[in-house]
Parts: C-alpha cells; structure tokens; sequence
C-alpha cells in the first residue's frame, strides 16, 4: 500500500439516501428535491479546471491529473479553453507580464468560475514575494476561493484543495452568484 | 585531442599562444583562471575574434553557448560581455570578455553567430548594454514598458511598479511599489561556539566555522 486515496465516494448516508430515491422513483414515479441542491450536487461533480499551469506547480497539477491520483474519478477533467471551464487553478508563480493575460482568461471563462490559488508563490508571490518581476498573490488580479499551500503542493494538497472547493459549492452555491 | 584532462589543458595552451600571435590587436589579454582559458578582447573587434575562434581550422569554437553581462558598479567602465565558446569538434571551452559601459556600444556578433540575436537583447534587458547593428534590439524578458535594467547592482530589488485588478476600471493596473513588511536579509551563521571547535582546540589546531567570531563577540574576548 503505498498511498491512501482521499476518503470519497458514497458512504452509509449517501447510500440510505440512494435508496430513499429510487424507493420513491419506483412508487410515485417522481423525486422532489431541491433545485440549487441538484445544481450544486451537478457543479461540484464536473467541475473542469483550465489547463493554465505557470511554473513548476504545473508538474504537480499534472500528477494529480494522470493515473495514480486521476482526476477524473471526480469527474474533474482539464479543459484547454477557458469557454469551457468552470475552475481555474492558477498553478504557479504570476509575473507582472502574465498578469493582464491571467485576467482576461479569468473574465473569458462563463459564470459561475471558481479560482484556486495553487502553491506559494501564486498565494503570495512566495520565493519572489521581494522581485521586481512577480505579482504578491494572484489575490490581486483574480478572486480565490481556495488557497492551497506548499512549495509546489503535492497531488495530494491540490485534491484536498479541490474538494474544498466541492464543498464550497455545495455550502454557498446558488442559482444566480 | 579530446581524451584527458591534461590534453586538453595543453591544446588550450596552444590555442592561447596562436591567439596572442594572430589576433595580436584584436586581443588585450589572455589568461587561464582554474585552467579555463579567458580572453579579453578589445571592444570594437568582438565579431572578428568570435569569427576567428569559429573558424579557424585548430579552434572550431563553432557554438556560442552564451552571452551574458556582468556589473562592476566600482570600474569605470562598469560591464563586462561574456561570450562563452564551445568546440564540438575538439571538446574544448572558450570565454571571451569585453568591457563597456553604459553609453559605449558592443559590436553585435550575430552575424557570426545568429544564436547570439536572442542572448544579445537579453544582456541589453537585464544590463542596458547597447549592441550595434543588432538587427532587432528590444527587450525581451521584462514587462511591456518596464523601467531601467534589474541586472544592475544599483537597480532596487522590489523594482518600482506592482500590479493590482481595478475593479472600477475592469483592468490590470500599475502602481508604486508598496511593501507591507521591507525585505530582510538573515544571517544564517550559527551564532554559537560549535563543537567542531572544542575539538580543533582539544588537538590544539584552531579551526574557524563561519560565524564562530560571533560567539565570542561583545565579551571583549
């Protein structure tokens, strides 16, 4: 056993719930529930990052995308369009120059878009919080949501980052951000 | 030619004698510093060494691997050129330097070397060294409309402009610099008499570590 997957997936609750649904399903032929809550439940389940790695966190991100620690049971799947994404994980060090480039990929991305801030120096400039070069914090240019630290975060972090970031959706998500 | 250490050492010493008898105006000294061979060429004849190294038939300097800028604020012309060479042909390096300041041209050399085009226009970004006949000298690291050369000794870390979002106006904007906590410089030196001491004086030879003077600093010790 080399690694211990982060506890997901449908436990008891989820399970008594499931039966719940399709007890009902099966009797009535309809299921009522919230609408937020089914969109939030939606939002969270497929949320797509842009592929926008800027340093060596980049490498990291890409380790939590690929077969060991795969993504995509979360139904996280990067997307290289910023018209198609939901999340943005701003995976490295932000220099003045990428600044303006960052932003506008930000307003190009539809509502509702969530950021997470993914490592040191994108939480506040970090190793080169003192240059002349580098943005003190992505903070300043984009909203974040979520602040994962490490220099660069394992896989490991970014996923407990991201679901985070489920369950923010989950708590505060409603129809209209 | 290639094999040893010690071979190659003496094919540079025979590539140094041949330079300082054919390039006898072109170069002002040629050095060895930790057996790498250093050559100092004059200002206005850079192209013509570099091509000379390049093709001459017992150099073959063929690659130009780097051209960087070094600042000496104390000399009167402050810069230094480096232009680090490499022979496939022979496997041996070469480093040529010239001098310049801030209002003095170096010859480009990208007509020797077309590699030279992008290094060149990063030693003008980082120092303010100007090359002539360069055929597209801009910046190429530092933001669009920066100010001044980082590289340069008496350039301030943090530079002068940061960047922030405006709301209001809907994009990035510039502004001074404002630090919330002025950049510290630790001093790592361990600031207690070590072990290692105790022992050198127990075998009675004294042995310093870096830092060691400060455990007795301020006792009028």
């Amino acid at each position: 056993m080399g690694m211990n997957p982060p506890a997901h997936g449908p436990g008891p609750a989820d399970e008594i719930a499931l039966q719940a649904a399709s007890g009902a399903l099966r009797d009535k032929g309809f299921v009522l529930a919230n609408v937020d809550k089914v969109v939030n439940w939606a939002r969270s389940g497929s949320m797509w990052p842009l592929t926008f790695g800027l340093a060596c966190c980049a490498m990291e991100m890409m380790h939590s995308a690929v077969s060991r620690y795969d993504l995509d049971r979360f139904g996280i799947v990067f997307f290289p369009s910023p018209r198609s994404a939901d999340v943005m994980i701003v995976a490295g060090t932000l220099t003045n120059k990428m600044a303006p480039a960052l932003r506008r990929v930000y307003d190009q991305m539809p509502e509702p878009k969530w950021v997470i801030s993914m490592g040191s120096c994108a939480n506040g400039g970090g190793y080169y919080h003192y240059s002349y070069s580098v943005v003190r914090g992505c903070d300043r240019v984009v909203p974040v949501d979520v602040y994962v630290p490490g220099c660069p975060p394992t896989p490991e972090a970014l996923i407990y980052g991201i679901l985070q970031l489920q369950k923010k959706i989950r708590r505060t998500g409603t129809l209209y951000r | 030619m290639t094999g040893t250490v010690t071979e190659r050492l003496d094919s540079l010493r025979d590539i140094a004698a041949r330079l300082e008898s054919e390039l006898e105006d072109e170069v002002i000294r040629v050095s060895f510093e930790k057996d790498e061979l250093v050559v100092l060429a004059v200002r206005s004849t850079v192209p013509q060494v570099l091509s000379f190294l390049k093709e001459d038939a017992a150099c073959l300097f063929e690659q130009l691997v780097d051209v960087c800028g070094v600042d000496y604020p104390e000399r009167e012309e402050r810069f230094e050129v480096v232009y680090n060479l490499l022979s496939m042909r022979y496997n041996l390096r070469i480093r040529v330097k010239v001098h310049a300041s801030e209002d003095t041209p170096v010859p480009s050399v990208v007509s020797v070397f077309p590699s030279a085009n992008w290094f060149e226009r990063e030693t003008f970004d980082m120092y303010g060294v100007i090359f002539s006949d360069h055929p597209d000298l801009r910046r190429i690291l530092t933001d669009y409309g920066f100010e001044g050369h980082p590289q340069r000794k008496d350039f301030p870390l943090s530079g002068f402009k940061e960047i922030r979002y405006d709301e209001e106006l809907g994009r990035v904007v510039y502004q001074p610099v404002r630090l919330v906590q002025d950049f510290r410089d630790f001093d790592f030196a361990s600031p207690w008499e070590s072990m290692d001491d105790q022992v050198a004086r127990a075998r009675g030879c004294a042995a310093q570590l870096p830092g060691d003077e400060k455990a007795t600093e301020g006792k009028g010790a």
